[in-house]
């Protein structure tokens, strides 16, 4: 489709404004590791490599960063087959429930993250759990289920429902189908949610603070704490532009995989 | 050209050969195979905690806050109409939420259609990843970095413009409209992509000129993921008290009221915090009718 | 449908299960008789930076010497109210908490902690005198825990914007004050005690006393001051960094602070100052308390020996910004950080100072100063509280 240029230079315009403001801030966040003063203020009064030295030495990001992996990791799991078992369940049957079942499995990302918080924490509380990692892995795989769900049903919508009935005409069963033809052409879409339900589970606070226990700390805690202690708030500044930095990665490994799809979703043409 | 066809032999059949057609015979334990474990997981984990903090809501606390005495009765939803202060947080939560979600809409449409129609595919990828990579920076970093941009004096836009919103409700809204943008971008995104170049060029060669384009086909097909990007926005506005904290100045919200409670009074906490829920189960259930569930 | 009966019984299972649940108030518990084995583990509850494994800053570490001394490995959970705290401890799930005041009141009413044996603690006689037996963490003559620290809540103000010190609260609840919009106020609903105990000087006809036991009437007044005091406000805070941040940048002139600020704050280059108004004011001690269901007691008794011996109350002391409990940490203080002032500016040792600190304690229906059966208990604190953030 043709655009007159004067359309082109508006679009691009303003997605520069917008992109300068997404990124204006966080080149702020990256002046701030460098700056001399212990406290998060403008403007930056001298440099140092100190904040950064820190960071790097620092043994209670990197078990705070093991902590959100293992968090991530275990909820990314759980979410995959549960959300890959009921978009297969929505997609192939119609049955009493599916409209409840859709709406149940959204309202943990739709409600604000400190109902969720507080009605889990309540929860495991009558139930005499002790909060833990298992807790948290399960608070959290709660609202990465949608995630899953939703990109799975994407591109169940988008494959041909001849290819599983070939498979059956040559003579596959159930399992062998599902192993040889369906899941190869899920797995992209596998990988790209997972990474997005990976990076909301990573970043996630809210639900966190109320289902973590003694002792256990996920980045982002352990990033909030330091930002309660006025000595060292830069060396949070340091860690949020590592992720920031190291974060490309998997974003443009999503990006690769589901080219032509949607950026998230799989897409649904 | 021999071709060798495969036959089912019909000797001893594999465990998944049986498995198979004895699923295939009872559509229905397959069903229950596949919805089973995900059913079970949300209803007793999620909705069943749901459920038991609603009933938290109808108890109450001891008088000297020591505990929580398990007696029915509706005190706290009778606190909650009584006292003015708590319809007037929620209104001003909802409203913040809404005014975040135009916000956010506004800036998203135009970014999302340069990306999706605009540029070609190697700029694309480029440009959707740089869209993304913000979300992973720490959001408690980024809110607590605002409180240097938009303190008045001495913050960034203070030093550079000589004017800043400082701490408060008008912060607070480009705060949230800054840290929840990408989550409106993505579907709008998503959704013109889905949206077939054939329908503008059909509209061009029937004479009509951008912006009526614009308006009257691209926007009315993008309702479903403008929508969908919206429950983002909206419900993480609801919700939101940590950066209330931080840039709100003193302003009061849904999220800081419930969590200032949830230590000294769940009960009450609880209460409030259904507010919230049942604005966006109503919210949800309204828009399912735009197909905005399926863009999420 | 069978899908549907199956759904409703499990929710109805579910909420039976949230229904029952153990309703019996937790007895207080007899104190310890003599400290036995370490049992290898100890869960605390505690404020920022009480409990520093060296995770923040390599420098301070007050932790793994503990476990390496006694084999108790300490897992901590950091609070950021006193009503976390108390919310934590009634979980059962931790051994020792270090309550303020306005806690501990409540920790002993509801049985969650035990009665303490100050005779195994080696250095409880070296403590000051004026933190023990008081009503935070005493009761009918019976210990409830080892004082830890202290601090006021001071009045600071900008000294590039504030002309002429001030030397009463009345700057800050003065509805017509030059500053409007770069005040700030602790944000917590113990603050109403502030409210109060400005009252008692400015207006005697109320008849204040303890501002943590107020009447009806007390009370209302003290709500309807900080009603009028909400529209100077800028913000308020009960993250210290917040605070500070705001009066170095400027966009916060004056308000109650603690020490600790003033201290970062004038390092990094804003011109302060703090005073004690001549009203007095509230303030903070913190006492370590045993729970009455600690599953680790030995371990805990041992902390809290531990805590509180000159060289670790020194460091504790010197890191966190407070007065230490123990005076014989000032001497330590000056070996370990060159600084002999620490302890003056932060007045440990002057009791006459820490009487005249209204420390924070939470109001009960049965008056702490024990003088009647009508004050305003603390869940109406709570609710006066959001009302007046409005």
């Amino acid at each position: 489709m043709q655009f007159t240029r004067r359309v082109r230079m508006l679009f691009g315009g303003m997605t520069g404004l917008v992109l300068a403001f997404l990124y204006v801030p966080l080149l702020i966040i990256a002046v701030l590791s460098f700056n001399t003063v212990s406290s998060l203020s403008w403007p930056p009064k001298g440099f140092t490599l100190k904040w950064w030295q820190s960071a790097m030495h620092s043994t209670g990001a990197r078990d705070a960063l093991i902590v959100s992996l293992k968090t991530a990791a275990g909820a990314t799991a759980i979410a995959l087959v549960l959300g890959l078992l009921a978009a297969l369940a929505v997609h192939r049957f119609t049955f009493f429930g599916r409209e409840s079942l859709n709406l149940m499995i959204v309202l943990p990302i739709a409600l604000p993250g400190i109902v969720t918080g507080i009605a889990l924490n309540a929860a495991f509380r009558q139930a005499g759990f002790e909060f833990g990692l298992l807790t948290l892995i399960i608070a959290h795989a709660t609202f990465c289920i949608v995630v899953l769900y939703n990109t799975m049903l994407a591109r169940f919508r988008r494959l041909s429902p001849n290819l599983e009935e070939a498979s059956a005409d040559l003579g596959a069963h159930t399992f062998q189908t599902f192993r040889y033809v369906t899941f190869p052409l899920l797995r992209t879409a596998l990988l790209a949610g997972g990474l997005l339900a990976f990076g909301l589970s990573f970043d996630e606070i809210v639900v966190t603070t109320f289902t973590s226990g003694a002792g256990l700390e996920t980045l982002p805690i352990w990033i909030f704490r330091n930002l309660s202690r006025g000595e060292q708030q830069p060396i949070d500044t340091v860690v949020a532009t590592v992720v920031m930095l190291l974060s490309v990665i998997p974003v443009w490994i999503a990006q690769r995989l589901t080219s032509g799809d949607g950026p998230l979703t799989g897409g649904t043409r | 050209m021999t071709s060798t066809i495969v036959t089912p032999s019909p000797g001893p059949s594999s465990p998944g050969q049986s498995a198979s057609r004895w699923f295939h015979r009872h559509p229905r334990a397959r069903l229950v195979s596949l919805i089973g474990a995900p059913a079970a997981w949300m209803l007793v984990l999620y909705i069943g905690s749901l459920a038991s903090l609603f009933l938290t809501s109808l108890y109450r606390l001891n008088d000297d806050g020591s505990g929580i005495q398990k007696v029915i009765g509706a005190q706290n939803y009778r606190t909650l109409i009584d006292k003015s202060v708590y319809l007037d947080v929620a209104v001003r939560t909802v409203k913040i939420a809404v005014i975040v979600t135009l916000v956010d809409m506004v800036l998203a449409l135009p970014i999302a259609f340069f990306i999706a129609k605009v540029v070609g595919t190697r700029w694309r990828r480029l440009l959707v990843a740089a869209v993304l990579v913000p979300l992973w920076a720490s959001y408690l970093v980024k809110a607590f970095s605002w409180r240097a941009i938009i303190g008045s004096p001495g913050g960034v836009l203070d030093r550079t413009f000589g004017v800043s919103p400082n701490y408060g409700e008008v912060g607070l809204i480009v705060v949230l409209a800054y840290l929840w943008l990408p989550y409106m971008i993505v579907p709008i995104y998503s959704g013109l992509e889905r949206l077939p170049d054939s329908l503008l060029d059909a509209s061009s060669d029937l004479g009509a000129h951008f912006g009526f384009t614009f308006r009257r086909v691209v926007l009315p097909l993008l309702l479903p993921s403008i929508v969908a990007g919206s429950v983002f926005t909206f419900s993480l506005s609801l919700g939101d008290y940590i950066a209330v904290d931080l840039v709100g100045g003193k302003t009061q919200v849904i999220g800081s009221v419930v969590f200032d409670n949830f230590s000294a009074d769940l009960p009450f906490a609880a209460a409030f915090a259904v507010v919230p829920v049942i604005v966006m189960v109503a919210y949800i259930l309204g828009i399912r009718r735009t197909g905005a569930l399926d863009n999420l | 449908m069978k899908t549907a009966r199956y759904c409703g019984a499990l929710v109805a299972i579910t909420l039976l299960a949230s229904a029952c649940g153990d309703d019996k108030k937790a007895s207080g518990g007899e104190a310890l008789k003599a400290i036995g084995d370490g049992e290898k583990a100890l869960n605390l509850i505690v404020w920022a930076g009480y409990a520093e494994d060296g995770s923040t800053l390599p420098d301070y570490d007050w932790v793994h010497p503990f476990q390496d001394q006694t084999g108790c490995v300490v897992k901590s959970k950091i609070a950021a109210t006193s009503d976390e705290m108390f919310q934590l401890m009634s979980t059962n799930q931790y051994d020792g908490v270090s309550a303020s005041g306005d806690s501990s009141v409540r920790l002993i009413d509801a049985g969650l902690v035990a009665p303490v044996n100050t005779a195994l603690i080696k250095n409880y006689a070296d403590l000051s005198p004026f933190l023990k037996d008081q009503k935070y963490n005493s009761r009918d003559g019976k210990n409830y825990g080892i004082p830890h620290g202290w601090g006021a809540n001071y009045l600071m103000w900008r000294t590039d914007v504030v002309a002429s010190p001030p030397d009463s609260w009345s700057v800050v609840f003065d509805k017509t004050s030059p500053y409007a919009g770069k005040v700030t106020a602790y944000d917590a609903p113990i603050y109403i005690a502030d409210a109060a105990l400005y009252l008692k000087t400015a207006q005697p006809d109320l008849g204040i006393d303890d501002p943590y036991s107020l009447n009806q009437k007390q009370f209302d007044a003290a709500v309807a001051l900080l009603k009028d005091q909400h529209s100077i406000i800028g913000e308020y805070w009960n993250d210290y960094t917040k605070t500070q941040s705001a009066f170095e940048q400027g966009s916060t002139v004056i308000g109650t602070t603690w020490q600790v600020i003033k201290n970062l704050a004038t390092t990094n280059g804003a011109p302060l100052e703090t005073v004690v108004p001549k009203e007095g004011s509230t303030g903070w001690s913190d006492t370590w308390m045993i729970s009455s269901k600690a599953a680790h007691p030995n371990c805990m008794y041992m902390w809290m020996d531990y805590i509180t011996s000159p060289k670790v109350q020194a460091q504790v002391a010197y890191y966190f910004g407070e007065a230490p409990a123990n005076p014989k940490a000032c001497a330590e203080i000056a070996t370990l950080y060159s600084d002999t002032t620490h302890c003056d500016v932060f007045k440990a040792t002057d009791e006459s100072f820490a009487k005249s600190i209204s420390f924070w304690a939470t109001p009960r229906k049965s008056c702490l100063n024990g003088k009647g059966n009508d004050c305003v208990p603390f869940v109406d604190w709570i609710k006066a509280w959001t009302e007046i953030k409005g």
